[in-house]
Formats: structure tokens, C-alpha cells, sequence
């Protein structure tokens, strides 16, 4: 069987831990040629890029600030240096500081704005002249149910964050669907990443655990399944929309336990 | 009519369209009003509007993507009049319509400095200060319909507006168990110079035909029946209603 990616070129941002090492390990299982985009974890890249070898798929990284315009315009270079095309772009870098509101520095508000928001904003354009010269692109953007669907104290900043990349990505897809470049979004829920892990602690997680419909936190995996569907023709049809992965958190009326 | 008579408003973008009728509209109910905007005579004109017709108002000039003027703004309402009840985050801007492609850097970081963050930093403030008066309060941001839709070239004000639906939904869930409920008012389109500059942009047949084929009412909204929205939300009568939307836009997101 034909892999899903195959011939393709992908960028992953966020690739070094969580999400988007799921996603940079599945896009290049699928075939694709991956560019794997880190910031600050070089160690956590290096370990996304030997499971991607290991595996026998192709794969090189690039340290690169998503929130700088150079460093996003040389990301794409590299990926044409390298190998020739752009086909899609997912964009999953993000960083989610919990401080409340009146506490919330201007420094805090634009660290994590200039990062999840200004950051997808300038991946996507950096890509954009290449895919509309192939006349072809896919494009994932990593959101949240934080934001878009529900409200998490101390998260004010990211939550604004993610609902606006669901509003630049409606806008965007309006502009680039006569280059046939799709643009669309993941909205995940409850993510068991090594973040999760270091920022609730075991009896905090199997309470949370209670309150999922499904029982279970997402593993990235799952979001990885959401965002490989976007970037394949599977959705070629697909542009301006979001896919909630949260094994059905957002919509209990009440807290499940009382039901139990 | 006077239920809301002791509250004190503060309005951010007071110095016309929606601002400027949401503060007549609270001072109609009896509240004192603070008008909060960059342009000083504009203020300073709704202030005597105000005071002719027996209300309460004071005038504070700020940019709200600056944070120090922010801070004054509040801390000009609490010397004011010694405490804050209501706040309406409406300062905004259209930016420049350019596409996605070709937006410079700068003019996203405008858009987003005033829409987005200018909105974060009132609210910082006017928490803090509802907080230590320890009476609770409600606080309205005002989104627009591009908070759900978008439109080529717009990329820069639709993310922001996107991004205020993020920022109502967390702040509430931040601060309503004090008290405090945090809400966002979407309005359609509204006869506003925000407006008429847009309708300048897309030519009147456009303009009129979005109306006729997108607007359940066939026509544009005014300025009063959003102020109207905004202090519903913040009155006694919305009392459990918080971070949720109210869209105001004669049925324009239900129409394909």
C-alpha cells in the first residue's frame, strides 16, 4: 500500500517533545520527507530525529524562533535546500506559562502571543510563496479546546492565542484556496505530554482522567492521527476548519463523576 | 431606569460609534461613566453631552496597548469615583486590509497591540481593582462577527477578534468565582466610521449587497441597539450569564 505522504515534504514546528514529535514521527512513517523545527530542546530534537531514522524515514532539523520572521523565512529555505518542495506545514510550536490575570506581566502576555499566535501567522507565510509556485499545500495548525471551546484559569493569554489561530486560519483559507492550499486546524483536549506530566501530578491526572468521556487523557498519537488527515489529499476538500481531539471533554453538562 | 444608579462604567474606544453610545447608554441607566480613549476633544464633547443631560462623567485619554495608560485609566476611575463596577473593552481598529501574503509584520503587531493585547491589559487592571473592592463586577469585550467568520485581507483584525473570544472564555473561568463575570458582545455590521471606512473599501454595491443577501433585517445595525447588548450583559438582569457571546448582527453568521 501506498503511504499517505509519500514524495511529500513536511515542516514541524514544536517537533522536540509532545505533539509535534508525535507528528514529525507519523508524517515521515506515512512517507514524508520531514523537516523536524526545535527551539530551545535540542536534546528532545535529537531524540525525535534517531526514532525517525530508526524507523527508516527521512527526516533533519532546524533550530529556528517561530516568533522571528528570519528565523521562519530560513525554515522554509531549508526545507527547499534540502528537499525541493514545501507540501505542508505544521505549524504546533506553543508554550502555555499558567499565571493569572492580574498577575500577568505584558512580558508574559507576549512571550506566549508571539510564540502560538505571531508564530503560526509567520511559519505560514514564510511557506507561502513555495506553495503557491507548486500550486499545492497543506497546512495544520495546532490549536486548543483551551480558548476556542472552553476556558482554563490561568491560561488567559494562551487561550486567546489559540481561538485566534482559528480566526487567521478562517481568513487565510479564504485567500489561499485558489492555489489549492488547504489551511486547518487541531483543537486538542486533555494531552498526556511530558509538559502534562511535570505540570499536574499523578492524583491531579487520574482525577482529570474521571471527568474525560473516553476515560483516558489523549496520548499525542491521537492528535498526530488528526493532523496526518489534514495534511494528506484524504482532506483535500477540507479548508478553514477545526477537528476537535479531546475523547469528548468538552461537552459534559455536569462533572461526570456525580454519575458514576 | 435608574437601576444602575452608585455603578460606576468605564468605556475604552468611547470617542465614537459603539463606545460612544454604550457610554450614553449607562448614563441613561444612571451610572457615572468614565470615557476612555486616544482622541481628547471627542471625549471631552461626550463628557459635556452627558453632564447637560444630568449624568456623571469623567474623561481619561488612553492608549490601551500602552500599559501605563492603562493603569491611569483605571486608577483615574477609582479617584474618581471610588470604585468600579462595569468595564466595556471596545477600543479597536481595522488595520490595514492586505493579504496574508503580503501583511508586514508591523501592521499585525498594530492591530494585535491594540485589538488583542490593548483588551488583555484593561482587563489586568480592571480585575485588580474589582478584586480589592471586593464587590464583584462585570466586564464585557466587544469581538465583532469576524470573531467566527473571516475575509480575504483581513487576517490581522479577524485574528484578534478570534483571539478575544480565547481571552473571555479563560478570564471567566478565572475570575467568576469572585464575582466577576467576563463576557463579549459580537456585533454584525453596525453604521460606524469603523463601517463607513470598510464600506469606503468594498464600494456601496458590495457593501449594499452583503446587506440584502446576508443580513436577516436587511440592514445595518446602530450603534444603540449594541450598547444596549453590552449593558444588558453587565446589569443585575445577566447576573448567571458569564463567558459566553452575545451576537448582535441581525442574523448575518446564520446565513450561508
Amino acid at each position: 500500500m501506498q503511504k499517505r505522504l509519500s514524495d511529500k515534504v513536511a515542516i514541524v514546528t514544536g517537533a522536540s517533545k509532545g505533539i509535534g514529535k508525535a507528528i514529525a514521527k507519523l508524517y515521515a512513517e506515512e512517507g514524508a520527507r520531514v523537516v523536524a523545527v526545535f527551539h530551545s530542546d535540542e536534546t528532545g530534537a535529537l531524540g525525535t530525529l534517531d526514532e525517525i531514522k530508526a524507523a527508516g524515514g527521512e527526516a533533519s532539523l532546524f533550530q529556528a524562533d517561530v516568533s522571528k520572521k528570519t528565523d521562519t523565512e530560513k525554515m522554509a529555505e531549508e526545507a527547499l535546500r534540502l528537499y525541493g518542495r514545501v507540501d505542508v506545514l505544521c505549524s504546533n510550536a506553543g508554550i502555555y506559562p499558567i499565571v493569572k490575570i492580574e498577575d500577568m506581566t505584558e512580558d508574559d502576555w507576549d512571550r506566549v502571543l508571539s510564540v502560538n499566535l505571531k508564530g503560526t501567522f509567520l511559519a505560514v507565510k514564510a511557506c507561502l510563496p513555495q506553495m503557491q509556485a507548486q500550486n499545492y499545500g497543506r497546512i495544520v495548525c495546532i490549536s486548543s479546546t483551551t480558548g476556542p471551546r472552553t476556558g482554563v484559569p490561568g491560561l488567559a493569554h494562551y487561550g486567546a492565542s489559540k481561538n485566534g489561530i482559528i480566526g487567521f486560519i478562517r481568513n487565510a483559507c479564504l485567500e489561499l484556496g485558489q492555489y489549492n492550499i488547504t489551511i486547518n486546524a487541531v483543537e486538542p483536549g486533555a494531552v498526556l505530554t511530558e509538559g502534562a506530566k511535570v505540570a499536574f501530578d499523578e492524583t491531579t491526572i487520574r482525577e482529570i482522567e474521571k471527568e474525560i468521556p473516553l476515560k483516558r487523557w489523549a496520548d499525542p498519537m491521537d492528535i498526530a492521527y488528526a493532523a496526518l488527515f489534514l495534511a494528506t489529499d484524504e482532506s483535500k476538500y477540507i479548508t478553514g476548519q477545526s477537528i476537535v481531539v479531546d475523547g469528548g471533554l468538552i461537552l459534559p453538562e455536569m462533572p461526570l463523576r456525580l454519575f458514576e | 431606569m435608574s437601576d444602575m444608579k452608585d455603578k460606576i462604567a468605564l468605556i475604552t474606544g468611547a470617542s465614537s460609534g459603539i463606545g460612544w453610545e454604550t457610554a450614553k447608554a449607562f448614563a441613561a441607566k444612571g451610572a457615572s461613566v468614565v470615557l476612555a480613549a486616544r482622541r481628547e476633544e471627542e471625549l471631552a464633547a461626550l463628557a459635556s453631552e452627558i453632564k447637560d443631560q444630568g449624568g456623571n462623567a469623567s474623561f481619561v485619554t488612553t492608549d490601551v496597548s500602552v500599559a501605563q495608560d492603562v493603569e491611569r485609566m483605571v486608577a483615574h476611575t477609582l479617584e474618581t469615583f471610588g470604585r468600579l463596577d462595569y468595564a466595556v473593552n471596545n477600543a479597536g481598529i481595522e488595520g490595514q486590509f492586505v493579504s496574508v501574503a503580503e501583511l508586514p509584520e508591523e501592521e499585525w503587531d498594530r492591530v494585535l497591540d491594540i485589538n488583542l493585547k490593548g483588551t488583555f491589559l484593561c482587563l489586568k487592571y480592571e480585575a485588580r481593582a474589582m478584586l480589592a473592592g471586593g464587590h464583584g463586577g462585570a466586564i464585557v469585550n466587544v469581538g465583532s462577527i469576524n470573531s467566527f467568520l473571516g475575509f480575504p485581507s483581513g487576517a490581522a483584525y479577524v485574528s484578534s477578534k478570534h483571539a478575544l473570544i480565547g481571552l473571555t472564555t479563560s478570564a471567566s473561568a478565572e475570575l467568576a468565582p469572585q464575582g466577576i463575570r467576563v463576557n463579549i458582545v459580537c456585533p454584525g455590521i453596525i453604521v460606524t466610521p469603523m463601517h463607513q471606512r470598510a464600506r469606503g473599501l468594498l464600494g456601496d454595491e458590495i457593501y449594499d449587497n452583503v446587506l440584502q443577501q446576508r443580513v436577516h433585517t436587511r440592514r445595518a445595525g446602530r450603534p444603540e441597539e449594541i450598547a444596549r447588548s453590552i449593558v444588558f450583559l453587565c446589569s443585575d438582569e445577566a447576573s448567571y450569564i458569564t463567558g459566553t457571546t452575545l451576537t448582535p448582527d441581525g442574523g448575518f453568521t446564520l446565513t450561508i
